[in-house]
């Protein structure tokens, strides 16, 4: 009997799924530096440190179990990444040193490479403000503000008149954007690294 | 004279141009030479690394390249902003932990014909080099005016205690450095438990109700403490806890009126500057009842508020019962754009 048991548990007979890695070694590969993503104990420290953690879809301990069980549609849909504040108390906190803010940030734009995020808000946010500092090089406030409140938080904006009326009237956001001299070289750095990925 | 190579990042020339303005001030009494990175570019905040990892990075190290092409005496590259500072370090740190992300990196740059090889410059925070270069006896000794009777929640916020690659914060979670530097300034410094917490970042503007509560936290526990203002260190915590307090107000149904002002401006103050040089009369939330305290005259603050309707428009209904905590929700309505 004993010796039937062990025989079929081996040869993984009666579970329907096989292990499949393959997506927890695409994000691992994909974060900047070592990301650690694979010692993982689901111990739940990163949840529990997490300011944002009651917003979020799945809690960082959730997302990284089905990581690991390649439920790619799901941690792809998942808000978590977008909720993360990068306050890195999960990262000085998780014993098994896993890169937890870089790992959102690398889910964060596989999401928006496959077109996989549930709300555009802030995949809208980032790209605004990207576009602004590849146009200028620098980062442009009002342009940010104006193009992101009027197509996303409409409903916003009347309260914010007088903050905003602050902000522009102590020059604490400037009317027109500063741009950097160089701007060409930096155009042609960014050209260049779009055409890179980090794989390996 | 102690040098550096100075990275301002975009917030000093617009929403924390206060920072920008004390920090001349406080650098020049301290003897402090700061040479700014020659046409430096922004470090993409905590967008760009959420779009595309290679010319995020590629976008740091341009800065780092160019920083390090003018080392002159100096290898030290100080930040002021918490964002700029992490990202700047965050670069360098994993540029070297992961070759493969420092080849690519570079093969960028080549376009542009720069190169950065990691570990050429060391990346301090302003706060750092205060405490650790120039050092609190120096300071103590240009104290001129002591803030005695100021009572000051120092809030230090996540990205510079955190995650601290190169070891150089005393704590993760609690550090002390800014108490310390806040006390020799002669201040009332209050042990503010929530010193290292979030201020919401970028959640003020994608995701509010998530900031809100994060500003909440913050602000009340500063009230709690009988706090006549908070420090900070940071643009964005500043912006967040000083531009969206009113807004955090409004949907709690609170009335804190907490000042949030930068850390050098409180130094410039003791070091004998004029309030106005010290840029203040730039926050939103004034700090003239808490200057008033140390026999400062604050300068007149900015007209608040453009011509509105008495009640403005209409606004998505509060949600303020769902908060329990805090100080309890007033049903007075509260001004709008006060």
């Amino acid at each position: 009997m004993a010796q039937t048991k062990t025989a079929s548990l081996t040869k993984g007979a009666g579970f329907k799924k096989q292990e499949d890695l393959t997506l927890l070694n695409e994000v691992s590969s994909a974060t900047a530096g070592v990301s650690h993503l694979e010692m993982c104990i689901q111990c739940g420290t990163c949840g529990g440190s997490c300011p944002s953690a009651a917003d979020m879809d799945h809690t960082p301990r959730a997302l990284f179990a089905m990581l690991r069980a390649g439920m790619r549609d799901e941690v792809l849909h998942s808000n978590t990444p977008w909720m993360c504040v990068s306050c890195y108390h999960c990262v000085v906190r998780c014993p098994q040193e896993v890169h937890i803010a870089d790992v959102m940030y690398t889910l964060k734009s596989m999401a928006i490479k496959a077109h996989q995020y549930k709300d555009n808000t802030a995949p809208d946010f980032s790209q605004t403000f990207v576009d602004n500092i590849e146009a200028f090089g620098r980062s442009y406030e009002l342009g940010l503000a104006g193009r992101f409140y009027l197509q996303h938080q409409p409903l916003r904006l009347p309260g914010m008149a007088g903050m905003g009326w602050g902000m522009l009237s102590s020059r604490r956001m400037n009317i027109l954007p500063s741009r950097i001299e160089q701007i060409d070289q930096l155009k042609a750095i960014l050209t260049k690294a779009k055409t890179l990925e980090l794989t390996s | 004279m102690n040098k550096y190579i100075y990275y301002p990042g975009c917030s000093m020339e617009g929403s924390a141009r206060a920072y920008a303005e004390s920090l001349s001030q406080v650098a020049k009494i301290l003897d402090m030479e700061l040479a700014t990175v020659r046409d430096w570019n922004c470090c993409g905040a905590t967008e760009y690394l959420s779009i595309n990892l290679i010319p995020a990075y590629s976008l740091i190290a341009r800065n780092l390249a160019i920083a390090a092409g003018q080392v002159n005496g100096t290898n030290e590259l100080m930040a002021p902003c918490s964002a700029c500072y992490l990202n700047l370090e965050k670069a360098d740190y994993y540029m070297a932990e992961r070759p493969a992300l420092g080849e690519k990196v570079n093969e960028a740059l080549a376009a542009g014909g720069l190169h950065y090889k990691p570990g050429s410059l060391q990346i301090r925070h302003l706060v750092d080099v205060l405490v650790n270069d120039i050092g609190l006896d120096v300071i103590k000794s240009k104290v001129v005016r002591p803030l005695t009777g100021l009572r000051i929640a120092p809030y230090l916020g996540c990205m510079v205690p955190r995650p601290d690659y190169q070891h150089r914060w005393s704590d993760h979670e609690y550090p002390l450095e800014l108490d310390d530097l806040m006390h020799v300034l002669g201040a009332e410094v209050i042990d503010f438990p929530l010193k290292t917490d979030c201020c919401g970042g970028h959640m003020s503007q994608i995701a509010p109700e998530t900031a809100y509560e994060l500003i909440r936290r913050l602000v009340s526990e500063a009230d709690e403490y009988q706090a006549d203002l908070m420090v900070t260190v940071c643009p964005m915590c500043q912006m967040n806890l000083d531009a969206y307090q009113g807004e955090a107000n409004r949907f709690f149904g609170t009335k804190y009126q907490m000042p949030i002002v930068f850390f050098t401006q409180l130094m410039a103050l003791a070091f004998g500057i004029d309030a106005k040089s010290a840029g203040f009369g730039l926050e939103l939330v004034s700090a003239k009842k808490a200057l008033a305290r140390i026999g400062v005259e604050a300068p007149a603050p900015e007209p608040a508020s453009p011509r509105r309707k008495p009640d403005g428009l209409p606004m998505p209904p509060h949600r303020r019962k769902k908060y329990a905590s805090g100080r309890e929700a007033s049903d007075e309505k509260i001004a709008v754009a006060e």
